[in-house]
C-alpha cells in the first residue's frame, strides 16, 4: 500500500534561522536521507519552492479564480513531500521516521504527515 | 476469544464480533443437544473463524474485486496454545491503543474491545452520550481499517512508545473514575476497577517495570476509596482521612508491586509516582510523613517526566518539608511562568499556603478563582467551606 508523506515546516522562522543553524541542520540531514533511501521502500521523493511561489485555484461561480500564495494561510506548509511502498501504517511509520523532518528541526516546526493513499496512477514516466 | 477471532479474520474488528455471536448462537442450539466439546474455546474459536470466512466470501461475491478483505493469514492455526491466546490479547490492547487513533478514540475501543463494556455503559462513565460514543468507536474501526493499522504486537524497537500509549489509556480511564469532568460524584468505581482489571492483564501479557509501576500507582490511590470521602460525600484531605479506612490488602500489594519495579532499574514516571504514593501509604499518621523523601521522589520525577502539573505537586511536598513561605514562591513561579492558570487545584494549593501565612486577602482571591475552575461538586463544597472560614472572607 502507498502512503503520502508531506514534510512540513514553519515558514517563518526557517526563514530567520541564522546561517549557522541551517548549515548545522543540514549538515545533520545528509545520513537520515540516506537512511530513507536505503529502506528500499521510497517510490518517489520532491522537494518544494516556498510558498509564495505557488498559486491556487479556487471554484468561483462557476469559473476558476487564480489567487497568489498557497491555498491555507497557515503557519505550517508543506515544504517536500515523498511516496513509500508499505504493509500497514506501523511500517509506514517505520520507514516515514528516517526522513529528517521527523527527528530533525523542531525548532523550525518540522514534521511528516502520513496519509494512506487509496487510489494511485503513475502517468508519464518523467 | 475476540482477540484470536480479530487475528484469524485479517484484523477485522466487525467481522470478528458478528463471528463471535454467530459462534455463541450455534454452541447454545449444538452444546444442549450434542455435550459441551472438550475443549470448549476451541470449538468456539474455530467456529467462529468458518462463520468468518463464510461471510467474507458472501460478501466478495458481491463486492467489486479491489475491495476484497486480506485472506486468512498463514498462521491460522493455534486455536488452543495458550501463548498465542495472550498474544493475541496483546495484538487486541496494543492495536486499540495505537497513536495514530485519537485519545478518545484509543480510550473508547479498549473499553469496548479489551474490557467488553458495552457503549451504553462506556458513554454513562464519560458522561457522553451513547450516540457520540458509538460514532467514535466507529470511526476508530475505520480508521484501523482505511490507514491499515495491523494487528500486531510492535516491534522491539518501538515497544517502549507504543507500551507508554498503553500505559496512558489505562490511567486515563483510571483518573477519569477520580475526578469526572463535571458532576456530582467524587468517584466512579466502575470505571476505577475496570483500569485496574486493564492493569493487571497487562502485567500478566507484559511483566515490565513500568506496568507494575502503574498497576501500583492505581492500587494506592483505590487503596484510600473509602477514606476519601465523608458519609456525607464531603472531601476529606489525605491529611485528615482516617488511615484505619485505608485498605491494607491493596497497599501491601502496590507496594510488593512497586519494589519489583524499582529493583529493575528500567523504571519511569508512573514507578516513581507510585513510590511517592507508597510514601503516603506507609505512613502511619500524616504527622510522620517523610515529607523530606517525597520531595527527593519528585525531583527525579521532574528529570524523568517534566511538567507543570509535577512542578506544582512538588511545590506542595516543598512546603510541608521547608515551610508554606518556600512552596508559595514556588508556586508563584509556575503562575508567572504562564502555566497551569486554568487549573483549579493550583489556586487551590495556593490559597492554602496563603491562609496558612496568615495573607487572608490572597487566599481569598485564590479561594475564589479555584471555585471559578472547579466543576466537582464536593471539591467546590470544599473550596467554598475553606473560603468561608477565613476571617471576612467576604471582604472585597
Amino acid at each position: 500500500m502507498k502512503y503520502l508523506c508531506l514534510a512540513y515546516f514553519d515558514e517563518k522562522k526557517f526563514d530567520a534561522l541564522p546561517k549557522s543553524e541551517l548549515d548545522a541542520l543540514v549538515s545533520q540531514c545528509h545520513s537520515h536521507d540516506q537512511e530513507l533511501r536505503d529502506s528500499g521502500q521510497l517510490e518517489l521523493v520532491a522537494s518544494l519552492a516556498g510558498s509564495s511561489a505557488s498559486a491556487s485555484l479556487r471554484p468561483v461561480q462557476g469559473a476558476t479564480s487564480v489567487t497568489d500564495g498557497p491555498f491555507a494561510e497557515t503557519r505550517e506548509q508543506v515544504g517536500a513531500f515523498f511516496i513509500i511502498e508499505a504493509r500497514d501504517l506501523n511500517d509506514a511509520i517505520r520507514v516515514a521516521s528516517r526522513h529528517p523532518a521527523a527527528s530533525l528541526g523542531e525548532q523550525v516546526g518540522w514534521g511528516i504527515e502520513v496519509r494512506p493513499v487509496e487510489f494511485y496512477q503513475r502517468l508519464s514516466a518523467g | 476469544m475476540l482477540a484470536t477471532l480479530i487475528r484469524l479474520l485479517g484484523g477485522d474488528f466487525d467481522l470478528a464480533e458478528e463471528a463471535m455471536h454467530e459462534a455463541f448462537r450455534a454452541a447454545l442450539e449444538q452444546w444442549p443437544a450434542d455435550g459441551v466439546p472438550a475443549n470448549p474455546r476451541a470449538w468456539l474459536v474455530s467456529t467462529g473463524r468458518f462463520k468468518g470466512i463464510d461471510r467474507i466470501r458472501r460478501n466478495a461475491r458481491l463486492a467489486p474485486l479491489d475491495s476484497m478483505p486480506e485472506p486468512v493469514g498463514a498462521d491460522t492455526g493455534d486455536c488452543e496454545d495458550m501463548d498465542a491466546v495472550e498474544d493475541d490479547r496483546l495484538r487486541l490492547i496494543f492495536t486499540c491503543c495505537h497513536p495514530a487513533l485519537s485519545p478518545d478514540a484509543r480510550v473508547a475501543l479498549t473499553l469496548r474491545e479489551v474490557c467488553g463494556l458495552t457503549t451504553e455503559e462506556i458513554a454513562r462513565a464519560f458522561l457522553t452520550r451513547a450516540p457520540t460514543l458509538a460514532q467514535r468507536i466507529v470511526r476508530a474501526k475505520t480508521k484501523i481499517r482505511d490507514a491499515r493499522i495491523p494487528y500486531q504486537v510492535p516491534a522491539t524497537a518501538e515497544l517502549p512508545a507504543r507500551l507508554d500509549t498503553v500505559l496512558r489509556v489505562i490511567y486515563l480511564v483510571f483518573n477519569e473514575a477520580y475526578s469526572a469532568s463535571s458532576g456530582d460524584s467524587l468517584t466512579r468505581a466502575d470505571l476505577s476497577a475496570e483500569a485496574i482489571r486493564l492493569g493487571r492483564l497487562l502485567l500478566a501479557l507484559l511483566p515490565e517495570p513500568e506496568v507494575m509501576g502503574l498497576l501500583a500507582l492505581m492500587l494506592l490511590h483505590e487503596s484510600r476509596r473509602e477514606a476519601r470521602s465523608s458519609e456525607s460525600g464531603e472531601l476529606v484531605l489525605l491529611e485528615h482521612q482516617d488511615r484505619s479506612r485505608w485498605n491494607r490488602q491493596l497497599i501491601s500489594e502496590g507496594i510488593a508491586l512497586l519494589e519489583q519495579a524499582l529493583h529493575s532499574r528500567r523504571f519511569g514516571p508512573y514507578t516513581l509516582q507510585a513510590a511517592i504514593n507508597a510514601v503516603h501509604a506507609e505512613a502511619p499518621t500524616a504527622a510522620d510523613t517523610d515529607w523530606a523523601e517525597i520531595v527527593g521522589l519528585y525531583d527525579v520525577l521532574m528529570r524523568a517526566s517534566p511538567s507543570p502539573v509535577v512542578a506544582l505537586n512538588r511545590a506542595v511536598a516543598v512546603a510541608m518539608r521547608d515551610g508554606p513561605e518556600v512552596g508559595l514562591a514556588q508556586i508563584d513561579a509556575i503562575l508567572q511562568r504562564g502555566e497551569l492558570d486554568d487549573y483549579h487545584l493550583i489556586h487551590a494549593a495556593r490559597a492554602d499556603l496563603c491562609r496558612r501565612l496568615g495573607k487572608n486577602a490572597q487566599a481569598r482571591a485564590s479561594y475564589r478563582r479555584a471555585l471559578a475552575l472547579a466543576r466537582l461538586e464536593p471539591e467546590r463544597r470544599f473550596l467554598q467551606q475553606r473560603l468561608e472560614s477565613l476571617p471576612d472572607w467576604c471582604a472585597k
